[in-house]
């Protein structure tokens, strides 16, 4: 495990003011945030920085990580000294509000102890009567012919669970999921009493899953249409051709009608994600030149410049 | 990290965005937030609940993944009810034009 500097991470000095920490904190949360920003990365950005300002907008916690830092660089292996009580129940704000929380690194948790949203479940265990488990909340990843075929699928996934002396920690889980037909990126699928196990005889929560579709080598989705870009060959652009196009479901004809110009679309009507009504698959026209590297390529090339000798392609751009 | 009970089952699940209505209470629950939080969102607006009163308030699947943003953005950009409004207003105005830039070929 290596050490984290949460000065840095926040591009503060040592020395910086309650009052800093958070400018900092608010700046960098604004640019980084993963449900407003198109950085790469964001997420894992977001995170680095929520965890440095959990730390160190907290006065106990900040303390202790001084206490900490003073005998460690930032990327330097640590591992917590003799007698540091990682147990220790620290008053600051609990992890996140809802589950918004995120997993903390090791070296948070070595330092401040798991605390991964078990407030509430270990608060209600007090209560009188049965007491409903929480719902929880995991992201799964599937591939675009899952989503076009639908079916069984066996997902894995790390989701919070008490061990044995009640402490939240992150689990291992597997799961098999009906993926239903035509399901688009950002949809949620509940599963019913997959949720926290219920306290005192009360029912367990709901497991909500986050579906994201994996990015595709050739396939581009737009809510329920899907987009291909497709190399023709300038003649069959220019005199229109049958051509045969992969979609994520099997292959299909296209006619290319003659005189179509590189970057238009066509449209096979009800190919895109299967739905009532399905989406539409665009195949996006590129041209694609034969490179001219034989004797005879290049005579071609010669042949088409005298046919076409008033051609202009230029034309637009003349004053 | 162990994983102690591990039998696999399929479990029934339904398509939250058009199989399901929360009430309130459930859309509390599935957010994991306070009551009090989301009819703020909703007295900005940003929640937009069928029926009269908090008690038969319905809200239609696609609220989960709205409420859930304007959860993380409150707490973690530590906004409140109006901004977070605001940030969602924006955010659906950038969808709306990032898939008119895709209609007119600019994608």
């Amino acid at each position: 495990m290596d050490f984290k500097d949460y000065y840095a991470v926040l591009g503060v000095e040592a020395t910086a003011t309650q009052e800093e920490v958070k400018r900092a904190y608010r700046k960098l949360a604004r640019k980084y945030h993963p449900d407003v920003s198109k950085e790469p990365d964001a997420e894992a950005r977001f995170k680095d920085v929520a965890e440095a300002y959990e730390a160190l907008n907290d006065a106990e916690k900040r303390a202790a990580y001084d206490e900490i830092g003073k005998r460690h660089k930032q990327g330097e292996a640590f591992s917590p000294p003799p007698g540091w009580d990682s147990g220790f129940e620290f008053s600051g704000r609990g992890g996140a509000g809802g589950d918004g929380g995120y997993e903390h690194s090791d070296f948070f948790e070595s330092l401040f102890g798991r605390q991964a949203g078990g407030a509430r479940s270990r608060g209600a265990q007090g209560a009188h009567g049965p007491v409903t488990g929480q719902d929880h909340h995991a992201k799964v990843q599937i591939d675009l012919l899952d989503s076009y075929r639908g079916g069984q699928r066996s997902i894995s996934m790390r989701v919070p669970h008490p061990d044995a002396s009640g402490r939240m920690v992150m689990q291992e889980r597997q799961l098999d999921v009906n993926i239903p037909k035509g399901i688009r990126d950002g949809q949620h699928l509940r599963l019913a009493g997959q949720g926290e196990p219920g306290h005192s005889g009360g029912p367990a929560g709901d497991l909500y899953l986050e579906i994201g579709i994996a990015p595709d080598a050739h396939f581009r989705v737009d809510g329920r249409d899907v987009y291909l870009d497709l190399p023709v060959a300038p003649w069959e652009a220019a005199l229109g051709a049958s051509v045969t196009v992969p979609t994520p479901d099997g292959n299909v004809q296209l006619t290319v009608p003659p005189n179509s110009s590189a970057g238009r679309k066509l449209r096979l009507k009800g190919k895109g994600l299967p739905s009532t009504p399905p989406g539409d698959l665009y195949a996006v026209l590129q041209l694609a030149l034969p490179p001219a590297d034989t004797q005879a390529a290049q005579a071609g090339y010669r042949e088409m410049e005298k046919a076409f000798a008033g051609f202009q392609p230029r034309r637009t751009l003349e004053t | 990290m162990v994983s102690t009970s591990n039998h696999r089952s399929l479990a029934t699940c339904v398509l939250v965005e058009e199989q399901v209505q929360f009430s309130l209470i459930e859309l509390t629950q599935a957010c994991r937030a306070d009551s009090e939080q989301l009819v703020a969102l909703v007295n900005e607006g940003a929640l937009t609940p069928i029926g009269d009163g908090p008690q038969r308030w319905r809200f239609a699947g696609v609220t989960l993944q709205r409420a859930r943003t304007a959860l993380r953005l409150t707490h973690d950009l530590e906004l409140n009810a109006p901004g977070a409004a605001l940030v969602l207003d924006l955010l659906d105005q950038i969808d709306t034009l990032r898939a008119r830039l895709r209609r007119v070929g600019g994608d």
